[in-house]
């Protein structure tokens, strides 16, 4: 199956400019995004309490719809959809209907008839979470946690939380994105939302075998030397090496990888005095960032994770919500 | 009808009378409710004898309207500087109508902790109660028909006005 992204993400926003679906970041408007982020500073408060859970989703029903395994994304939405009272369903595809021949769209229909209200979606077809969004019945929400190499908006949203957070804005900053960045969904993400937020300077740095060859198009400059990428840089974001990449033909190897692109204090020197460092995780020590990083001052890579459960639950809602408002679906569709 | 800064000034001098004969001994900790009720916890707290610890509340996660009316554009992050635990805690709105922001402030308050007490301070009682609800302390009270509301305006200066609601609410 292979499932082209529409050109236009209109399906995720209701005729009023309400976020009906988050599938991709591409062409949403910045005041969305800074909605998105405005709306995760109130849940990032929810997970200091001593009840660490709001009512807001109650009777909900959250289908978290895996047809790639993860642990920590599937986690984080696990825990951001209890955070807000839903109820959580979590279904790891790969393993299950799928391998007994059912179709995607018998899947879909069966999870209906349970009364889903939303589903999160994770698959290994670029654009798959767009072809869920078209076929659900209207109400029921659809987040992309990561199609293909297409897009995982919800790490990038977390990533630009985070960035918010330590820089106070985008305005003047330079980030660079380093690695592997042919392979990876959450640094497309992250190149659209930097870009529609503002950044100064979005910077990519990797051997040419592992960047996109029209790369340039999506408003970025491009370095093959760690050095003269890092310099002055605001920011630092490491992609992971996924190591099932390591057989093809794109890398020499591991060691030669850190040497020449692994991030550790000798490198980081380039870049500003109060640079951050991120990381996506799970990290590889040793092949994209030394321990001495990860675990460094200037690392922020477990803030990252707190803040995703507050950046997702601010997902949920306003998803939820805008099914709720929108006011081509208001029957009630037998519920 | 319009209530300026003398106007609201003279109806927070009324509340702090009531908060000085209702606590006699330690004063309450002020809990306003975004952002009107925010606006006049702190006008009381500065007409208070000793400025107790103040703290606010944005009842957003916690509405029965969810369902229908959506998430709001703004939402604040509550923030509470002290103890729920054991406070004696005195809730503060601008206006009361239904109840239910005040049901779902209590709500978000016991996520907190559990508080000695909590009492109800707002600046106009508009009537039309959905619930079992009734303010402790009240500035002023009003007879509206139902297409009518207070909204106030603020922080400085803080002043009121009745209007007719728009179709949507």
């Amino acid at each position: 199956m292979t499932l082209a992204p529409p050109p236009s993400s209109r399906v995720q926003l209701t005729e009023d400019g309400k976020l009906r679906h988050f599938l991709s970041v591409e062409h949403l408007p910045r005041s969305l995004l800074e909605d998105i982020l405005d709306t995760a500073a109130s849940f990032v408060d929810v997970g200091g309490r001593a009840i660490k859970k709001v009512p807001l989703l109650r009777g909900k029903t959250v289908v978290n719809l895996f047809f790639e395994s993860s642990t920590r994304t599937r986690s984080t939405f696990e825990l951001a959809a209890k955070r807000l009272s839903a109820d959580v369903l979590n279904l790891d595809i790969a393993k299950s209907a799928t391998s007994k021949g059912e179709t995607l769209l018998d899947t879909l229909r069966n999870l209906e008839a349970m009364a889903a209200d939303m589903f999160v979606v994770r698959h290994q077809d670029s654009g798959a979470p767009f072809f869920i969004a078209n076929e659900v019945t209207p109400r029921v929400a659809v987040i992309n946690a990561g199609d293909g190499r297409h897009a995982h908006p919800t790490q990038a949203m977390l990533d630009m939380y985070t960035i918010r957070h330590y820089k106070g804005g985008f305005a003047g900053l330079r980030v660079a994105i380093v690695g592997d960045i042919l392979h990876s969904r959450v640094a497309r993400s992250q190149i659209h939302a930097l870009n529609i937020l503002g950044a100064e300077e979005v910077r990519l740095i990797g051997p040419r075998t592992l960047l996109p060859t029209d790369v340039e198009q999506l408003g970025v400059t491009v370095f093959t030397d760690m050095a003269q990428g890092l310099k002055d840089v605001d920011v630092v974001i490491m992609l992971r090496l996924q190591k099932e990449r390591m057989d093809s033909a794109l890398l020499p190897s591991e060691g030669e990888f850190f040497r020449l692109y692994g991030l550790n204090n000798e490198k980081l020197r380039h870049a500003r005095p109060d640079a951050i460092v991120m990381h996506p995780g799970p990290i590889n020590r040793g092949v994209e960032i030394a321990s001495e990083v990860a675990d460094g001052p200037r690392s922020v890579i477990l803030n990252q994770v707190t803040f995703g459960i507050a950046v997702r639950m601010a997902v949920m809602s306003m998803t939820i919500s805008g099914q709720e408002s929108n006011p081509d679906h208001g029957g009630d569709h037998g519920r | 009808m319009r209530w300026n800064q003398a106007d609201t000034d003279a109806l927070i001098t009324v509340m702090s009378e009531q908060v000085a004969s209702l606590y006699d001994a330690a004063p309450p900790l002020l809990v306003g409710i975004q952002s009107g009720g925010a606006w006049v916890a702190s006008a009381l707290r500065a007409r208070l004898p000793v400025e107790p610890p103040i703290g606010s509340l944005d009842v957003s996660f916690y509405r029965d309207d969810f369902d229908t009316r959506g998430l709001k554009r703004s939402v604040k992050p509550s923030d509470l500087p002290f103890e729920v635990d054991g406070a004696h805690l005195l809730l503060v709105d601008d206006v009361l109508m239904t109840g239910r922001t005040i049901r779902a402030a209590m709500n978000e308050l016991f996520d907190f902790g559990r508080p000695a007490s909590i009492r109800l301070a707002v600046m106009f009682d508009i009537g039309h109660r959905e619930l079992p609800i009734r303010p402790d302390i009240c500035g002023e009270t009003l007879a509206l028909p139902p297409h009518q509301r207070v909204e106030l305006f603020g922080p400085a200066p803080l002043t009121a006005e009745i209007r007719d609601i728009r179709p949507e609410e």
